[in-house]
């Protein structure tokens, strides 16, 4: 059992299937909530603002009967007056039995994680890992088809720089699965993640166009970012070319929808109430995972 | 013998880390944080190679450098070879080979990685040795050569 959720690179799949059978045991709780972490506090860091991923880690703390203590950006405590980033944690170790902490400083979280005794999770670091949400989204995929082996699943949009997209291949290719990569030419898959995938041995391809899909079981949609772009019409062109709306989404079949939130436009909101629509039950998600690593690290889940 | 093989042994005690790239000395010395050290030490700079054209020798005097502190040259000079020298006479004599980590010896290339904003020792895992790539504990991002030869110059 590993003591810390630092990085999907560190676990190992028996690591991930016992924390998705943990998040299926937890959502009896999901609802009305257990007293399993009474007494327990939680320490949220997060030195850059995501108020989402706070609220679902409060959540989740709250729902295993524990308490939570933090900040959610740093203007609020001394560490713009230059405190390093080791001592915060020392500190903040000593007021609670767990920190969860998001840093826009790549391989913040392992350093958090050496300095503290407590157990750390890496809600974020920069543009690194966020292995809560990688988790999620392959507990939200068992859970809609009951298994990961067997499935075909596109991943589309910014594949170059979004990290969610990176870690989740990462994480299936420990499973048997097909891949299908779909983004313009410019935001294509690293190398470094293709490389992976080679060694090991997971199939994919990779289309430009959302016609091209074959025929998946799931497509992962991302954030296509205007930033990305030296040409704002070659956003506008991208932006409408990776759209799920009423007409594109016939090309896809019965194929799941999954996506990271918060959309900009690349579903459209009369995809939400469609049975392609997976992305707010994959949010929802996030409690009974959360929930079940929180429990699996202070070590009252049982 | 040849003036070189003199020139070579012409410490009476200690290491004569020979076949550094030529240009490299100086990155050597900083690797192995010669510049800190009481002992001699003596920088020859592109001499003749029997192997190749030209190299640096770097000698340490009185010191002899076990093989886990030396190894990291590799880094920049995997052709270097280490002789350890005891009344001029050379009694051992070995290859440079990378690590499996390496510690406190590089700047991460890579900006926005925590080591670059904090006091903490670097530590690299060596993923590849030729060519090289090396990734960051901490940030998780790679190096490769190219990158390790523009932070050691
Ligand atoms: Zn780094």
């Amino acid at each position: 059992m590993v003591q810390d959720i630092i990085s999907i690179r560190d676990l190992e799949k028996a690591d991930i299937e016992n924390a998705l059978l943990t998040a299926a045991d937890m959502e009896r709780f999901a609802e009305k909530g257990t007293t399993m972490a009474q007494g327990k506090i939680l320490s949220t860091l997060f030195f850059e603002p995501s108020t989402r991923t706070m609220m679902s880690f409060q959540s989740a703390m709250n729902r295993l009967g524990g308490k939570v203590i933090g900040f959610s950006d740093i203007k609020s405590i001394s560490v713009q007056k230059g405190e390093t980033l080791s001592d915060t944690v020392r500190m903040m170790e000593q007021y609670s039995d767990i920190i969860v902490i998001r840093h826009p400083l790549e391989g913040s979280a392992r350093l958090a994680a050496e300095v503290a005794d407590v157990p750390v999770i890496n809600a974020g670091d920069g543009a690194n890992q966020h292995p809560t949400q990688t988790l999620l989204d392959l507990y939200t995929i068992k859970k809609e088809f009951d298994t990961i082996d067997g499935l075909t699943i596109a991943l589309m949009g910014d594949l170059k720089y979004g990290r969610t997209v990176h870690s989740l291949a990462y994480a299936l290719s420990l499973y048997d699965v097909e891949l299908v990569f779909v983004s313009p030419r410019e935001l294509r898959m690293p190398h470094e993640v293709t490389e992976h995938l080679k060694e090991k041995k997971t199939p994919y391809r990779e289309v430009v166009n959302l016609e091209d899909i074959p025929k998946v079981d799931l497509v992962y949609a991302t954030r296509i970012q205007k930033e990305r772009f030296a040409d704002p019409n070659e956003y506008e062109r991208t932006k409408d070319a990776y759209r799920i709306d009423k007409s594109s989404i016939r090309l896809l079949g019965d194929a799941r929808i999954m996506h990271p939130l918060p959309r900009v436009s690349e579903i459209a909101p009369e995809i939400d109430k469609t049975p392609n629509a997976l992305y707010f039950e994959q949010a929802g998600n996030g409690i009974p995972v959360r929930m079940a690593l929180l429990s699996m690290l202070m070590g009252v889940n049982r | 013998m040849s003036k070189k093989k003199l020139k070579v042994s012409a410490i009476r005690n200690g290491t004569v880390i020979d076949h550094i790239r030529p240009g490299k000395a100086f990155s050597v010395v900083k690797i192995l944080h010669l510049d800190e050290t009481d002992e001699t030490v003596t920088i020859t700079s592109r001499v003749a190679s029997k192997v190749s054209g030209t190299k640096d020798i770097v000698k340490i005097e009185d010191r002899e450098l076990l093989t886990e502190e030396v190894s990291s040259i590799a880094l920049i000079s995997p052709e270097a070879t280490v002789n350890i020298i005891k009344e001029y006479e050379v009694i051992d004599k070995r290859n440079v080979r990378l690590p499996d980590t390496i510690e406190n010896i590089l700047p991460c290339s890579n900006p926005v990685c925590i080591t670059n904003h904090e006091p903490v020792v670097t530590v690299f895992r060596v993923e590849r040795s030729r060519p090289i790539v090396l990734r960051c504990h901490y940030c998780e991002r790679t190096m490769q050569e190219k990158d390790v030869v523009k932070v050691l110059g």
